[in-house]
């Protein structure tokens, strides 16, 4: 008997993407465009789930997946590494049932919980414990099941005084946690992550991975999905590493991380505006991302404390201008360990009205990273709409420097970011320090 | 894969964009005690392979699920209302008071001989049902639309919990009818014997209309919209307001084909004594049903496949 616990072959999905729509700048070209609209409406609509074979290679077509095939031993934990729009989810869907393969086969053994989100199908009307029963049952536990754990469940999510209280009077907080504790006590031989779950405040966060180590000595097949390389590598025995649908399988994680990152570092010699892994609404994109110097030179490798200027290009194409725009920034350590985030709104910032092409800048005048490699992602939103996101649109590296004006360098180990701060000495309760 | 970007709250949408640094917590229950049965389960998803029509042991696995839809149902639709579920009986009955205004006083419409709001509410009770089930399935999949792209479940449940959640508002009603009668002083017939298969019937052909409606609206949100105007139409295609009687001779099994229109008349027939028991009506009304149900199943498992993706 093997002990193979997920079997993967030839798998394949197939989406239909939206069509691009003729303009018509004619009024009669409008009007009829009008008329015309229901029968074309249910053409696509219709095309949403047909695909015809002679419309195989019209650019409607997206293969999210393509020939995927892998094993997993019992017991393994498998990393799946990739950017957005690398097919990572849609994986852990088709494992999940949620959507089915255009082609290809899977074979699990053993019973399959999948957490994609917590706290799927709770109803702010019902109380704590009623939206464990619900939320359980979904899950696929049942309601004995949920009886004989109920205690454990609301002991561990730390609300037992709310828990009788509805869900809508619950901070967001409350509501994780409760909804974190539904998904810890699942049993299941093979578990489907997605990273969603790392949630909750770093008391709970700690409680939960004590949990895990216990868990973890328990032989579970684990199939993680991340963007942390850190949690890659501190969880994972094995790495996959997909790329725009297509997968490679690695012996230990290691590698598969390694592989991804030389990959990213690739992929800065394509132009920002051409790079198609990227998501959000596309009316805006951002053309550019650099790192400028004091003079407004570009960039690649940095010193600590230097004055640095992030700098964000981007187009709005032909769309007319876009009213609240918030734009970010984050700042990743080579682990995938977020460093720094900021964003426009956040910062109290406006941007107002935007014309066709502009420029965002944010500076940082004493750039507190350590010496290392940094990647940039960016981000825009409007009125709750994602205009663009680009992971590692561009990268960087730091080189040691004078942060704290003293004319000393810091060790050349030192990891983490500089915070501007005062030592002060004091003796037998009474100040003797500099001013 | 596709993303679609829709109106998330903000925040969901700040954890879009600013996943990175997660530290993954998994944890799981602490002892798996049916081990042994589990690992002989097997999942095989395969593109190729064509389900069963109906996969009973896994509806059966998920039957509490089921249990608690309803029950989220029920317990939810007239939270934070003054009359709770008061609701259930001002809904026919206020329907009741207009149609014997409107159509019993002004009109003049026939009742077989017995008042006409008794005429009128006894075919309300069940079209307020059937109705009823029709919307809380229709908008049960797109109101569900993050539950179905994040979790997996039998997708049948999801139009077949509220045709049955709905039964305890017809319940409710069918008590107001028989206080009704009791007020009227009309004894049923012997054919109130019969009532179950009525019922059955009713559930019948509200989960076939329901699953085709359902599965079409997850890819065309039209019917969404054209729901209500379905609904009335349904409702004038039914004995509601006037009694079957007045339809004309040839007609009338085209009109039986209205499964409601042998509930409504065999509902009238059995509690009021207004005709004999329908039986013609009720025979062409159940093969209707069959019809509706089966083939709404098909339609409803050939395109659960792709709900996820479009809805």
């Amino acid at each position: 008997m093997s002990d193979v616990a997920i079997k993967v072959e030839n798998l394949s999905k197939r989406y239909r993407i939206g069509l691009k729509e003729a303009v018509n700048d004619t009024f009669v070209g409008a009007i009829s465009a009008v008329v015309q609209h229901p029968l074309k409406n249910l053409r696509q609509l219709h095309r949403l789930s047909a695909f015809s074979e002679a419309g195989e290679d019209s650019g409607g077509i997206l293969w999210a997946l393509k020939d995927i095939s892998f094993q997993v031993e019992q017991g393994e934990v498998l990393g799946i590494i990739g950017r957005n729009g690398a097919g990572k989810t849609t994986l852990l869907k088709i494992l999940s049932k949620i959507t089915y393969p255009t082609s290809g086969r899977v074979e699990m053994k053993g019973r399959v919980a999948s957490l994609l989100e917590i706290g799927t199908g709770f109803h702010p009307e019902l109380t704590g414990r009623e939206n464990i029963y619900l939320n359980g049952t979904l899950l696929g536990m049942t309601k004995r099941e949920i009886d004989r754990k109920l205690d454990e469940i609301i002991d561990f999510s730390g609300v037992e005084k709310f828990i009788d209280t509805p869900v809508k009077r619950y901070s967001s907080g409350m509501r994780v946690r409760l909804a974190f504790s539904v998904a810890a006590f699942l049993e299941a031989e093979i578990l489907l992550i997605d990273e969603v779950l790392a949630v909750g405040d770093t008391g709970f966060q700690k409680k939960s991975l004590g949990k895990m180590e216990e868990a973890a000595y328990q032989g579970r097949t684990i199939l993680f999905v991340s963007h942390s390389m850190a949690a890659i590598l501190a969880l994972c025995t094995r790495g996959y590493l997909l790329e725009l649908g297509r997968g490679t399988y690695y012996p230990t994680a290691n590698e598969a991380v390694n592989k991804y990152l030389t990959q990213l570092a690739f992929s800065e010699n394509i132009p920002l505006d051409q790079r198609i892994d990227r998501e959000g609404s596309g009316k805006l994109k951002f053309v550019s991302v650099r790192v400028l110097g004091e003079e407004e030179e570009s960039l690649q490798q940095v010193v600590t404390g230097q004055k640095i200027t992030i700098s964000l290009q981007y187009d709005v194409g032909g769309n007319e201008p876009l009213r609240n725009t918030n734009f970010g920034v984050i700042i990743f350590g080579n682990l995938g360990q977020q460093l720094f985030v900021s964003d426009t709104e956040m910062a109290g910032t406006e941007i107002a009205a935007l014309p066709g092409r502009g420029e965002i800048k944010c500076e940082i005048p004493n750039c507190p990273l350590s010496p290392g490699d940094y990647r940039i992602l960016v981000w825009a939103v409007s009125n709750y709409d994602l205009l663009d996101r680009v992971e590692s649109a561009t990268t960087f590296s730091v080189h040691e420097g004078d942060f704290f004006g003293t004319g000393k360098l810091p060790y050349l180990e030192s990891q983490g970011v500089f915070i501007p701060h005062h030592w002060k000495g004091i003796k037998n309760g009474k100040r003797n320090s500099s001013p | 894969m596709v993303s679609v970007v829709d109106k998330k709250s903000p925040i969901e949408k700040d954890s879009l964009c600013r996943k990175g640094g997660a530290v993954p917590r998994i944890m799981m229950g602490n002892q798996v005690q049916d081990r042994q049965l589990d690992s002989e389960l097997r999942t095989v998803i395969d593109a190729d392979a064509r389900e069963k029509l109906i996969n009973w042991q896994e509806l059966w696995r998920y039957r509490d699920l089921f249990y608690f839809l309803i029950w989220r149902d029920v317990k939810t639709r007239y939270a934070q209302s003054v009359l709770g579920i008061g609701w259930a009986i001002i809904q026919p009955v206020f329907s009741m008071v207009i149609f014997t205004i409107v159509f019993g006083n002004l009109a003049k419409v026939s009742s077989d001989g017995v008042p006409y709001a008794i005429f009128s509410y006894a075919a309300l009770v069940p079209w307020t049902y059937f109705s009823s089930a029709l919307s809380g399935a229709t908008n049960s999949l797109v109101g569900s639309s993050s539950m179905i792209t994040k979790v997996y479940f039998p997708r049948l449940v999801l139009p077949i919990a509220p045709v049955f959640g709905k039964l305890i508002d017809f319940g409710i009603a069918m008590v107001i009818l028989a206080g009704f009668m009791f007020y009227f002083k009309i004894a049923p017939t012997i054919w109130a014997l019969f009532l179950p298969y009525l019922v059955l019937l009713m559930i019948l052909a509200a989960s076939g209309i329901g699953m085709w409606l359902t599965a079409m609206s997850v890819q065309y949100r039209d019917i969404r919209y054209a729901m209500n105007l379905v609904i009335t139409l349904l409702m004038y295609a039914a004995p509601v307001v006037y009694p079957a009687s007045s339809v004309p001779e040839n007609w009338r099994m085209i009109y039986a084909i209205n499964p409601m229109v042998g509930v409504i008349e065999g509902f009238r027939a059995s509690l009021l004594g207004t005709t004999a028991m329908p039986w013609d009506f009720i025979l062409v009304g159940t093969i209707s049903a069959m019809v509706f149900f089966f083939s709404g199943l098909i339609y409803f498992r050939r395109t659960e496949k792709i709900f996820a993706d479009v809805v």
